[in-house]
């Protein structure tokens, strides 16, 4: 951080500090914090949409949306002003404390998680000892979002969907958690900062490439993305757990997709593509900052350009692979990650 | 000070959630209370700089354990209040648990605890790599009996929900790629007016 920024920033805690008290400046800080890191992941989040829209619109010989604003780029804020003005539909007997719930703690936990990613060495809003568990534990959250909107909607198709989705989730979870452990091993910290200091010779893709392929194919079946998104095949279960789900409490599901895509991006960036750490020592005057978006747009790409480009997974394909695929490679890949470095004397 | 509300904080909706789960009529109200409970219970252990805990708690219970609570739950579709009828004649068993772990939270606040076999976590060490020091050294045997325990009962509910179908026409490739000439062609001489007999 430059030491002019510091000078400021020290005479605003004082001001603060003097107007508030400590204990209610530390609050208002707190979410100062909290507002500067939500403020572009929403952003992104809305941005996502056209991104999205677009490079599929590229992929398959389309323009995509460019009548709102020049180029589309006004298209998501008129997206999001048409959910907020439609109707809020309650459809009878839904359980209405659930039906409502659901969308919000699948929204929450997305972002929840923005709390231990490190942006550049210092930039974090809560640097904890154990990162990655705390990202693995707020994901697992979120799927209580989805099976109580298929259990509070009250309709069959919305059921089997919710129920799809988490079958899908704890079982990709398995597999996602075992393919951290060798970086873990590696790293020798469950602090995200340490990850990536520990990349700054090789990033970990390069001795775990099959690790990172199975992450990020496991991310994209936890995030219920194309080819994963049985959840709402909607050729089969209309719309699946979203169905009942109107205005802007289904724009909430869509938004904590979105969110989620993108933080499973910084993720496997961090963990993965050695973070904020340049690709050379001579590429090393860009800010880290940057070369982590980079990495997570990328990433982001990745999934747009997955989702153009596969048929959907049948679901008892989607289990054998996450099942007998996966989890016996990556628990094979522990073993062998601990012998190299029991080997090479690494541990 | 600031602890003091958050641990009141945390506390208050533990208590609400755990009488929630037993006081709720529908059934998937009842787990889902649980959960909070769960997810307080684990605010609560950050209070206690017991991060460790805290997040393994969320991963296994929310995570594993609670949502196979919602699956069976919600498919079962339990009537409760049938339940509810003969509920009186487990008083006894329904006491006697009670009674026996207020007896045990009562043993362990009036200080004859199990004092000696703390480790004493320093500010340098988290208390991550704490807990694995200790496990992997001085409790090695009963960490290793745990998990062999746990892996009876997994291949004890394999065993116990495995069944073969018989008369599934499944295709089976390798069964199919592993057949020769001879089990697959049968030559039969066919005599005129008679026609091949099976």
């Amino acid at each position: 951080m430059p030491e002019y920024l510091k000078e400021i920033l020290g005479i605003v805690h004082g001001y603060g500090e003097g107007f508030f008290g400590l204990m209610l400046w530390t609050l208002i800080w707190t979410v100062v914090k909290i507002v500067i890191l939500l403020a572009p992941v929403l952003f992104m989040v809305t941005y996502i949409t056209l991104a999205e829209r677009k490079v599929i619109g590229f992929m398959q010989v389309r323009f995509g949306p460019n009548r709102v604003g020049f180029w589309g780029i006004l298209q998501p804020l008129a997206d999001a002003v048409k959910l907020l003005f439609k109707e809020l539909l309650l459809p009878e007997k839904v359980d209405k404390s659930v039906f409502f719930l659901a969308p919000a703690l699948t929204l929450v936990p997305a972002l929840v998680a923005w709390a231990v990613i490190p942006f550049s060495p210092g930039i974090v809003l809560a640097d904890i000892n154990i990162g990655i568990l705390y990202i693995l534990a707020i994901s697992s959250m979120g799927v209580y979002g989805i099976i109580m909107a298929g259990w509070g909607s009250n309709n069959r198709f919305s059921f089997l969907g919710g129920l799809r989705s988490a079958a899908q989730m704890v079982s990709y979870e398995v597999s996602m958690g075992f393919t951290l452990i060798p970086v873990v091993l590696l790293s020798g910290s469950l602090n995200l900062t340490d990850v990536v200091n520990a990349q700054k010779g090789v990033w970990f893709v390069v001795p775990l490439l099959p690790m990172f392929v199975i992450y990020f194919i496991s991310v994209v079946a936890e995030t219920n993305r194309s080819p994963f998104d049985l959840p709402e095949a909607e050729a089969e279960l209309v719309a699946g757990f979203i169905t009942e789900y109107s205005a802007m409490s289904s724009g909430l599901f869509f938004m904590g997709e979105y969110a989620n895509m993108i933080l499973v991006s910084f993720m496997g960036s961090i963990l993965f593509l050695g973070g904020w750490l340049p690709p050379v020592a001579m590429l090393s005057f860009i800010p880290g900052i940057f070369w982590l978006a980079f990495k997570a747009m990328f990433l982001l790409f990745v999934f747009l350009w997955i989702r153009a480009t596969f048929p959907r997974y049948r679901y008892d394909q989607l289990m054998r692979l996450g099942w007998k695929v996966f989890l016996p490679i990556s628990l094979f890949w522990i073993f062998l990650t601990g012998l190299c470095m029991h080997l090479l004397g690494m541990a | 000070m600031a602890t003091d509300i958050v641990f009141y904080f945390f506390s208050l909706i533990t208590v609400f959630a755990a009488v929630g789960v037993i006081a709720s009529r529908n059934q998937v109200h009842s787990v889902l209370f649980l959960v909070l409970t769960f997810f307080n219970t684990a605010g609560l252990f950050v209070l206690l700089e017991a991060e460790l805990l805290a997040a393994l708690l969320v991963i296994v219970y929310m995570g594993a354990v609670a949502i196979l609570f919602l699956f069976v739950v919600m498919m079962l579709d339990v009537q409760f209040e049938e339940l509810r009828q003969g509920a009186i004649q487990h008083l006894p068993m329904g006491i006697f648990v009670g009674v026996m772990i207020l007896a045990e939270l009562i043993v362990i606040l009036s200080g004859v605890h199990l004092d000696h076999h703390a480790v004493e976590v320093t500010a340098k060490v988290s208390n991550t790599l704490a807990i694995g020091q200790v496990m992997f050294t001085k409790y090695l045997l009963p960490f290793e009996i745990a998990s062999l325990i746990l892996l009876v009962a997994l291949i004890g509910a394999v065993v116990l929900t495995l069944r073969k179908r018989t008369g599934v026409k499944r295709q089976n490739i390798s069964k199919q790629l592993a057949r020769t000439r001879d089990e697959a062609v049968e030559l039969v001489k066919v005599t005129s007016g008679e026609g091949a007999k099976p």
